[in-house]
């Protein structure tokens, strides 16, 4: 019989199988994380996490609350600061696959995590920029993660934190950004990758139960389909018993515990 | 170099109405306390420089000391919004705070200028995003030996710098370890630096990975235990997660936040107060 997993765990273990074993991941807390631990637990053991806060090496032994968890530099090869991981490991080319949400994303893969409404008089202000420009423009490959909602897949962005594709296929080439950029958005509906001449995204893989229809409904464009569209397989017992078992192990009893506040 | 004094002491000799303030930790070793007392001494019209603001920032904004703030990544980390900082932005309360906004590449490259007694970084980035130039600190600038274009980012000098680290010894030298973010760089490019402190020890006993500032960087030590509370102190204490959970409640809107604010940081006269004023039910709690 099959494990029951609900669509956000199959867009965690989705990504995880892209994930090659021996990779170097720039992850931040949430998604990212679940998948990018999830494929070293299973697949791919020499996966080496990278974290914003300067953790190389990190490994977790349950999810992080901030990227700057204790846990997170106890279990690193090193720690560096945040300017050396943003000069030497992420502009240097270090790194192999970075990882990240969206806010809203456009058709090309790029990202707004900024504002919502104009910048001057928004009418959410999300909380910027952070290193997510760079790990778009700087890692070899990027994947996205995020829940399929016509919200956040928009026709036009309020505002371009982050640089997936640009607007044309040259576009990176010609900011001297190295890298494909955004490669992959992987969703809780499916899977979808880029055209190389028109730099806009395809479906390609529809998960286990949905349709295409559903995937246009929860699109605020037009989506290109491909003309081969296939099916992502299901998790796996292995996949789904590694990653509930990440999620739910308790805190590591060598943390102290929160400062003692006086009676 | 490298007084021992008071954090009230402290403060009053080092920060002045409309002064730069970079008051760096990344999501851990933040100086609550020192931020505190700031607001304590109802410092106003500051620059606040900060990579990555967060609840104490979201404090001093709410509080309206804040005139201008320079950053890369406003957030609860992990958990998602600043309600002042958004406040702020969104609807000028309780006062406009003007923005200088940058990636963490930036900004972090910005300090590193300044550390360096350079007048700007360059960077990759920028270009093709909401954030290109002509911007408040970054310009184009052609690279003279390849001719590529890059992003001019002008240098981060602070008046003061103020940091909180594990340790100092008996001369005012200083060790700190674990997340370290930009605070080495932000207190190398500041006028003038202080130090909070967990405890003073005979001798620096070296960590791996740790930082060593030493007394001739550094103007002032306050030793304030717990001054990172509800940030963590590697070594020491962890983070309150649950503290972390509640700020968007305690911040929701500027009534409660203001109530809050006055219970246990304001009306209080110490770091020490503080941390024991949240033992004490709250008129936030009962309502």
């Amino acid at each position: 019989m099959m494990t029951e997993y609900t669509p956000e765990e199959m867009m965690i273990v989705e990504v995880s199988r892209r994930i090659p074993d021996g990779s170097v991941c720039f992850v931040g807390v949430g998604r990212p994380t679940l998948a990018a631990g999830l494929a070293r637990s299973t697949r791919a053991p020499n996966v080496t996490l990278v974290f914003e806060s300067g953790a190389i090496g990190a490994k977790p032994t349950r999810p992080p609350h901030s990227i700057a968890d204790s846990e997170l530099a106890e279990t690193a090869d090193f720690v560096v600061s945040t300017p050396e991981m943003f000069a030497y490991w992420l502009g240097g080319g270090h790194i192999d696959i970075g990882i990240l949400g969206a806010a809203q994303i456009d058709r090309h893969g790029n990202i707004n995590s900024t504002v919502v409404g104009p910048y001057d008089r928004p009418t959410v202000r999300l909380p910027g920029a952070g290193g997510a420009p760079e790990i778009a423009g700087a890692s070899t490959a990027t994947f996205v993660m995020a829940p399929h909602q016509a919200r956040i897949f928009v026709p036009k962005l309020d505002f371009r934190t982050t640089i997936g594709r640009g607007d044309r296929a040259q576009d990176r080439a010609d900011l001297g950004l190295p890298g494909v950029g955004v490669q992959l958005v992987v969703t809780d509906l499916c899977v979808m990758e880029f055209d190389p001449t028109s730099a806009e995204l395809v479906l390609t893989r529809l998960h286990q139960g949905i349709e295409v229809d559903e995937v246009r409904r929860a699109n605020g464009w037009d989506l290109k389909i491909a003309a081969d569209v296939d099916r992502t397989a299901p998790p796996t017992e292995y996949e789904i018993s590694s990653l509930r078992t990440f999620i739910t192990t308790a805190p590591p009893s060598s943390n102290k515990t929160a400062l003692d506040l006086p009676a | 170099m490298a007084i021992k004094v008071s954090l009230t002491d402290a403060i009053s000799e080092l920060v002045a109405d409309g002064a730069s303030l970079a008051i760096e930790g990344f999501s851990h070793l933040v100086p609550f306390a020192a931020g505190h007392e700031i607001l304590r001494q109802d410092l106003k019209e500051l620059e606040l420089v900060r990579l990555v603001p967060d609840i104490l920032y979201d404090q001093m904004l709410g509080v309206g000391a804040c005139r201008r703030l320079v950053f890369g990544w406003a957030g609860n980390p992990g958990l998602g919004l600043l309600p002042r900082f958004r406040a702020a932005v969104e609807h000028e309360v309780p006062r406009r705070v003007e923005l200088e906004e940058h990636t963490h590449a930036g900004l972090c490259a910005a300090y590193v200028a300044g550390a360096s007694n350079l007048p700007f970084a360059m960077i990759r980035g920028y270009f093709g995003t909401g954030l290109e130039p002509p911007r408040p600190g970054v310009e184009a600038i052609i690279c003279p030996f390849n001719g590529e274009r890059l992003a001019a980012i002008r240098a981060v000098r602070p008046d003061v710098a103020i940091i909180h680290a594990q340790q100092a010894d008996r001369e005012g030298n200083v060790m700190l370890w674990g997340i370290l973010g930009v605070q080495k760089e932000a207190v190398l490019a500041a006028r003038h630096v202080l130090v909070t402190v967990e405890e003073i020890v005979e001798h620096l006993t070296p960590v791996a990975g740790a930082v060593i500032l030493p007394r001739w960087v550094i103007d002032y030590v306050a030793v304030v235990p717990g001054g990172a509370y509800p940030s963590y102190a590697q070594g020491y204490y962890a983070r309150d997660d649950a503290f972390y959970e509640q700020w968007t409640e305690i911040s929701r809107d500027q009534e409660r936040f203001d109530g809050w604010m006055q219970e246990h940081v304001l009306g209080v006269p110490d770091f020490a107060a503080h941390l024991r004023s949240l033992h004490r039910p709250t008129m936030t709690d009962a309502a």
